[in-house]
């Protein structure tokens, strides 16, 4: 390989992507943190340095406390079960059992259906009354629930939508591993005397925790990142009880066309995304084995 | 810590998967603390021979006894079997104390007994300053003998070893070859080995079974595979180089053989090892005429490749000083009890002959 590109062409090369990111990624982002320092201009009023104003307000929110109590309880409820979901799910696909391809297209789907036509089809299922979620209800003799309508289990209602588009992504990622597993490591601790379980817990697990961070540092953002299906399906409501913070800076921001706090809820997400991948990461890292 | 080992017996044992045919009947046994190799070439079902008597796999028929019992129903768990994988079956995670210690604390052996265990194997195979490190760690000769810790920690009667040495350069493997015999011999452990490599097999075992597509070729004592090939595949796999097999009638053969074989000429293989036969002296009872078509140098010997007039290439371990000269017409020779004779039909050994 010692072909070497030509100075100019490299040049335009380089340049291409770098003038992409910029102008798409970094600028804006950079734009988002001048903005958070500025107040929102009007056309009666120019806008003007503020300091750290907008960062006190963000403090004195309380709309926005409840947003973050949502999505701290949304992330804490989707990504285990997720996860969970996820390994067991390959776990099913990877016994070989009759049936399996099927059954791993049946899990994979929710996964590559956009989430706009999820949240249309999860509609469906929770209206009150006829969908599917309430028929089943009445089959126990159980009273109809609105799910999407009342403040106790609007938030739940979101957290099934995602963990069911989401599962089946990571299933397929989890599978992988699986199929990585040494068969004789798992035929060695047979022969110890281990049961199934105990294989599963002692030796498969721990060898499918590089996958568990990747899956996770995934999940986290995903579940700050995706809020189609709030949008689509509740609004946040009702009375913000299914609001996540990335719905609240779109309607911040596009809605009530506050650019200076959007930018500055903006800023908060990203240093707490941050935050929590760099501790989650070192946290599974300790005991993660790679090679 | 010695456990008195048991007697294996393997009968009829035969596996299928589907329509492959993988043992055809494979039949063997061993004494309590013996020795015994499964030799063969890559695929013949050595290995798949070890995951059938572990209880790893399932048998399609046949009957597997330990200690005169039948164990052929019963799961590998309850068989008291220890294995020594190929690759080694570490487990990544798990530092060598915990890797050696994993089977005693499945099987809730008390904390203080697990550390004294581990402390005498560890020692026993020179361990000890490795024990918080992870497998990935280790040399291969360390992995190697973190493997043979941890079967011995469980003090199983029975321990099988697939190609343990496999991975090994070759001084690592001459050593570890006489550690594991020495474990045998001391603690009187019965060791069912694997091999393909059958220097291996013949130095270390008190038997070997010779295996060719999942069938038993041969089995006996390594100088009578040696001595005494069985049949042809026998004869063309033991020793390096092998027997040479050679057509009847590229060679002058004795009164004796030349009256058996009048009519039927076809049918005969004569079988000689190239270290056993030499240029011509006076009292040889076989010769052959042939050209050196090239000399490779052994160090200790040349092996000088031959052809005969049909064209038929055979092996000549030559120990004189000089080396043979490429190109020329010699005629080597060898006596009768170096010949080996071989029926070219079925490739079984001719009883019969004069030895
Ligand atoms: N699970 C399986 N399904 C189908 N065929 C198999 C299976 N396991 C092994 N075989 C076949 O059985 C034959 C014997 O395999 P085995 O692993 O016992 O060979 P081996 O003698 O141990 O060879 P090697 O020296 O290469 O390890 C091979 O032809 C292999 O392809
Ligand atoms: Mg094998």
């Amino acid at each position: 390989m010692n072909k070497r590109l030509p100075f100019g062409l490299a040049m335009v090369l380089l340049f291409i992507p770098c003038l992409l990111l910029g102008a798409f990624t970094h600028y804006p982002a950079f734009r988002a943190l001048q903005n958070s320092f500025w107040n929102n201009s009007s056309s009666r009023r120019p806008s003007k340095f503020v300091g750290v104003e907008n960062y006190q307000t963000l403090l004195q929110d309380d709309r926005l406390a409840q947003i973050m109590l949502n999505s701290t309880l949304y992330a804490l409820g989707t990504i285990p079960l997720a996860i969970g979901l996820a390994i067991g799910m390959a776990l099913l696909v990877n016994a070989r059992l009759p049936g399996t391809s099927l059954m791993r297209l049946s899990f994979f789907m929710p996964t590559m259906l956009p989430m706009i036509a999820v949240a249309n089809i999860w509609l469906f299922f929770y209206a009150p009354g006829i969908g599917l979620a309430s028929q089943i209800l009445g089959v126990f003799g159980l009273p109809p629930i609105n799910f999407l309508g009342s403040t106790e289990t609007s938030l739940i209602s979101m957290m099934f939508v995602a963990v069911w588009k989401e599962a089946g992504l990571f299933m397929i990622f989890y599978l992988a591993a699986l199929q990585a597993v040494p068969e004789n490591l798992k035929d060695a601790a047979r022969l110890e005397g281990a049961s199934a379980t105990r294989i599963f817990f002692n030796i498969v697990l721990p060898l499918l925790r590089p996958t568990t961070i990747f899956v996770a540092v995934n999940a986290l953002i995903n579940a700050f990142r995706l809020v189609d299906h709030v949008i689509v399906m509740t609004r946040g409501g009702p009375n913000n009880s299914s609001a996540l913070l990335l719905y609240y800076i779109y309607e911040v921001t596009f809605s009530q066309r506050d650019f200076a706090y959007g930018a500055t809820l903006t800023v908060l997400m990203v240093c707490l995304l941050g935050v929590l991948a760099a501790v989650q990461y070192w946290v599974l890292n300790r005991k993660a084995h790679y090679q | 810590m010695s456990a008195p080992g048991i007697s294996l017996e393997v009968r009829g044992l035969r596996k299928s998967w589907g329509p492959i045919n993988v043992l055809k009947g494979v039949d063997f046994d061993i004494h309590a603390g013996g020795f015994l190799t499964l030799l063969g070439p890559s695929g013949c079902g050595k290995s798949t021979a070890l995951k059938l008597i572990s209880g790893l796999e399932s048998v399609t028929a046949g009957q597997i006894l330990l200690n005169g019992q039948d164990v052929t129903s019963k799961a590998a768990s309850d068989r008291n079997i220890g294995m020594v994988f190929q690759n080694y079956a570490l487990f990544p995670h798990m530092s060598v104390a915990e890797n050696i210690t994993y089977g005693l604390k499945v099987r809730k052996v008390a904390k203080s007994t697990q550390q004294a265990s581990l402390k005498r194997v560890a020692e026993l195979m020179a361990l000890s300053p490795l024990l918080d490190r992870k497998p990935a760690q280790l040399s291969g000769g360390q992995q190697q003998r973190v493997a043979l810790a941890r079967v011995l920690v469980s003090e199983r009667p029975i321990v099988l070893m697939d190609e343990p040495l496999s991975n090994l350069d070759a001084k690592l493997r001459v050593e570890i070859r006489s550690e594991i015999r020495a474990l045998n011999k001391q603690l009187g452990i019965t060791v069912l080995y694997v091999t393909h490599d059958q220097s291996e097999a013949l130095s270390m075992s008190d038997t070997v079974v010779l295996m060719n597509k999942g069938q038993v070729a041969q089995i006996g004592a390594p100088k009578d595979l040696y001595d005494r090939p069985a049949n042809t595949f026998a004869a063309s796999f033991i020793g390096t180089p092998p027997m040479n097999l050679l057509a009847a009638k590229d060679v002058v053969l004795p009164d004796w053989v030349a009256s058996r074989v009048t009519g039927e000429q076809a049918d005969l293989l004569i079988g000689v090892r190239p270290e056993k036969m030499h240029i011509l002296g006076d009292n040889d009872d076989f010769s052959a005429t042939c050209t050196i078509a090239s000399v490779e140098y052994e160090g200790s010997v040349f092996l000088v490749h031959l052809r005969t007039h049909s064209g038929a290439a055979f092996i000549l371990a030559h120990h004189g000083p000089d080396a043979p000269i490429p190109g020329d017409e010699i005629v080597v020779g060898w006596k009768n009890e170096e010949a080996h004779l071989f029926s070219s039909g079925t490739g079984l050994r001719i009883s019969s002959n004069s030895k």
